[in-house]
């Protein structure tokens, strides 16, 4: 298994270390940590809250790795993903790739967080001083994933 | 019975998260016409841009047959990462 969604905590600097051990057939590995910021839109934040659909959230992402597999020439992937309340300073997302040469893994790893930015199935609800408000994707975000239709 | 579910900001919006409707709406858009009535801001976050409905599971567009036992989800535009 390949994708994780999780509520606990995780250490992304183990997963990487798990994910690249033993790993004599790959040239390049790459990962994205995606960590919660204090400060949002000049706004504090206290609490991250991510509120997932079980049974439908994992397979939307199993479904991007899978594109992901067949677009770039990746030999593995891992996508860990969190929901439920996230303090500042925590990781939110992790990614990693492992392919034979470092192209195709930087792409990968682009293209799994590009889509996971703007179609991942979560939503996210900040908490700080200033109250509650909800966070849908920024149109940069939608931009991003834009790029990757070109080529398709 | 029909199980509906709300996700994100529609549930702030509804003040609930998930319901049971009994007897089963036929369609989707006698569901919509039901949750509208009993709470029109409801209905109007519902009709918002980029809201979907899933239905067991499975995205859908326009408007669909439901059965009874069928799970709806209603979800604003996602976001991971």
């Amino acid at each position: 298994m390949t994708v994780r969604v999780q509520t606990e905590a995780f250490d992304a600097g183990a997963l990487l270390s798990r994910f690249s051990a033993g790993r004599t057939g790959s040239g390049a590995v790459v990962s994205f940590t995606g960590i919660a910021r204090d400060v949002t839109g000049g706004a504090a934040v206290a609490t991250l809250e991510l509120d997932a659909y079980p049974g439908f959230t994992e397979p939307a992402i199993e479904a991007m790795e899978t594109e992901a597999r067949a677009r770039f020439e990746m030999q593995d992937v891992l996508i860990v993903h969190r929901h439920g309340p996230i303090q500042p300073g925590e990781a939110i997302v992790f990614v990693a790739t492992a392919a034979e040469h470092r192209r195709a893994a930087f792409e990968a790893a682009d293209y799994l967080m590009d889509r996971l930015k703007t179609e991942a199935p979560f939503w996210k609800k900040e908490t700080g001083p200033d109250g509650e408000r909800w966070i849908e994707p920024r149109e940069p975000d939608y931009q991003d994933a834009k790029r990757w239709n070109r080529t398709s | 019975m029909t199980k509906v579910l709300l996700l994100g900001r529609l549930r702030d919006v509804a003040g609930w998260r998930e319901r049971s409707i009994d007897p089963a709406p036929a369609t989707l858009s006698a569901l919509r016409d039901l949750l509208t009535r009993e709470d029109a801001a409801l209905g109007e976050a519902l009709a918002g841009r980029g809201v979907q409905a899933a239905v067991n599971k499975a995205v859908t567009r326009g408007d669909i047959a439901l059965n009874p036992g069928d799970e709806i989800a209603f979800l604003p535009p996602m976001s991971g990462g």
